[in-house]
């Protein structure tokens, strides 16, 4: 298999430029997470015309609803949800705020691969159902916003060597539909 | 001789009584089993998958499953950060009483309890439609009952995720659609679902029945031990020639390629009427989980 790259965000379109779909990534430094609900009042403060909560400015989002944190661990299990859910939020969050990836499972459609194309951006694949495994490449977790929404909430990692493949590539190909 | 005393006991003498707490307490050690420790069936399948399969990402994938599964056992992390809708298949003896309240109440504050003390997601919200706000309780749980003749009290957990359960499919086939109808369906929407219900995949069909009984035996199939063959030999047939159509799609593990798209399908199926031909699918995916208990 391919050798592994090392990646660190945030990122800039000149790091993602060079990955390909299929190869695999270990990542490493700060993301945000977000999903159905926190996407959604973030596209709705855009409508709003307000400002965002949290910079997504070369920023990797996780799609990711993670358990309570145990004593003396930072987070719980903490696996990728299924992306195809955040497809008609996504484009506006590529296309207006800079956001440069994206962390799921599953594949994405044809609006999200060309807002990709636009932002050179990238969707990784997480390990879906391997929570209690990716848990350990997360070593600070906190609350960035919408606290009230509990697992739904917006939580800012650090992650080291987190394991991701590049589903889809800044180009648009896409190994879903190799 | 034996029949003389049984009419001799009177029915009071008959009943069992199994105490409120007793019962929640099973229910929220069950919660915590299957959260965090896969059943030895699903770790053999994945085993048996790793040997099989052809992909190096897929097996790559295969690997990481059985390592989460040990760093899950080891630290007493979820296996998946969803720890699903926790849905119960109960089966309740005639003679059997809940002192305290009934069984539905006794599962539900196991539930509650077990999801709490296990450090597990909550992930039900009140209210579909308008306000979704998190019950924070991971309750109401999905409790199917059945009474059956006996004392004893038999729960069966299948925590189910959000992810997988979006995949399913219901048809209402006619009669003329026939085997290949069905076979036709089920493949498509497994294929259909692709990397969405985190594959490999346990297929769950339920055939027959009304609408909704067709639903609820598809549901129940998951909780087949993975792999075991329906009992009849023409729906044992079928599951095999499902399987097979399924895996040669190449979807492979997380839908990005590979032989093993679903480690099983089981059927279970049901009497229908003549106009009906009911088809559900419910997928589980490669974190099978499930914990159970008798009393």
């Amino acid at each position: 298999m391919a050798e592994v790259l090392k990646l660190h965000s945030p990122v800039s379109r000149e790091d993602l430029k060079n990955l390909k779909a299929g190869d695999r990534v270990l990542l490493s430094g700060t993301i945000i997470t977000g999903r159905d609900a926190a996407h959604k009042r973030l596209v709705a403060a855009l409508d709003a015309g307000q400002n965002l909560p949290v910079e997504l400015k070369g920023m990797i989002i996780y799609f990711v609803g993670p358990c309570p944190a145990p004593p003396g661990r930072p987070v719980g299990s903490a696996g990728p949800t299924t992306s195809y859910r955040m497809d008609a939020y996504s484009p506006r969050l590529l296309r207006e705020c800079g956001l440069l990836g994206m962390i799921g499972k599953g594949d994405r459609n044809d609006e999200v691969i060309a807002a990709m194309k636009e932002a050179g951006a990238v969707y990784f694949a997480a390990t879906g159902g391997a929570g209690a495994l990716i848990s350990q490449c997360i070593k600070h977790c906190e609350v960035a916003a919408f606290d009230d929404l509990g697992p739904e909430a917006i939580y800012r990692m650090e992650v080291e060597d987190m394991p991701l493949v590049v589903a889809i590539d800044a180009e648009g190909n896409d190994l879903y539909r190799r | 001789m034996k029949i003389q005393i049984a009419k001799n006991r009177s029915l009071q003498d008959m009943v069992r009584h199994i105490p409120f707490q007793q019962v929640a307490d099973a229910v929220t050690k069950a919660c915590l089993e299957a959260a965090t420790h896969l059943p030895k069936d699903v770790l053999d399948g994945i085993k048996k998958a790793m040997d099989n399969e052809t992909d190096e990402l897929g097996r790559d994938f295969l690997a990481q499953y059985l390592k989460n599964a040990k760093i899950a056992e080891e630290t007493g992390l979820p296996l998946c950060q969803d720890t699903g809708f926790a849905v119960f298949f109960v089966e309740m003896g005639s003679m059997v009483v809940i002192d305290g309240g009934t069984v539905s109440e006794a599962i539900t504050a196991g539930t509650e309890r077990g999801y709490e003390l296990g450090f597990l997601r909550k992930s039900i919200v009140d209210d579909p439609v308008f306000k979704r706000v998190n019950t924070r309780t991971n309750t109401p749980p999905i409790i199917h009952l059945t009474q059956v003749p006996g004392d004893r009290l038999s729960v069966i957990l299948a925590p189910k995720g959000g992810g997988s359960e979006n995949m399913s499919s219901l048809k209402m086939l006619t009669p003329a659609a026939g085997r290949q109808g069905v076979i036709d369906f089920v493949v498509e929407s497994v294929i259909k679902a692709g990397g969405n219900p985190c594959p490999p995949t346990v297929v769950g069909v339920g055939i027959g029945g009304t609408f909704e009984k067709a639903a609820f035996l598809a549901k129940k199939a998951l909780i087949r031990p993975m792999g075991e063959a329906s009992p009849d030999p023409e729906y044992a047939e079928m599951e095999r020639e499902i399987l097979a159509r399924i895996n040669a799609s190449g979807v492979g593990p997380q839908g990005l390629g590979g032989d093993t798209t679903s480690f099983a399908v089981h059927i279970e199926h049901f009497p229908c009427h003549i106009a009906s031909l009911p088809v559900a699918v419910n997928l589980n995916c490669h974190a099978a989980r499930h914990a159970g208990f008798e009393l």
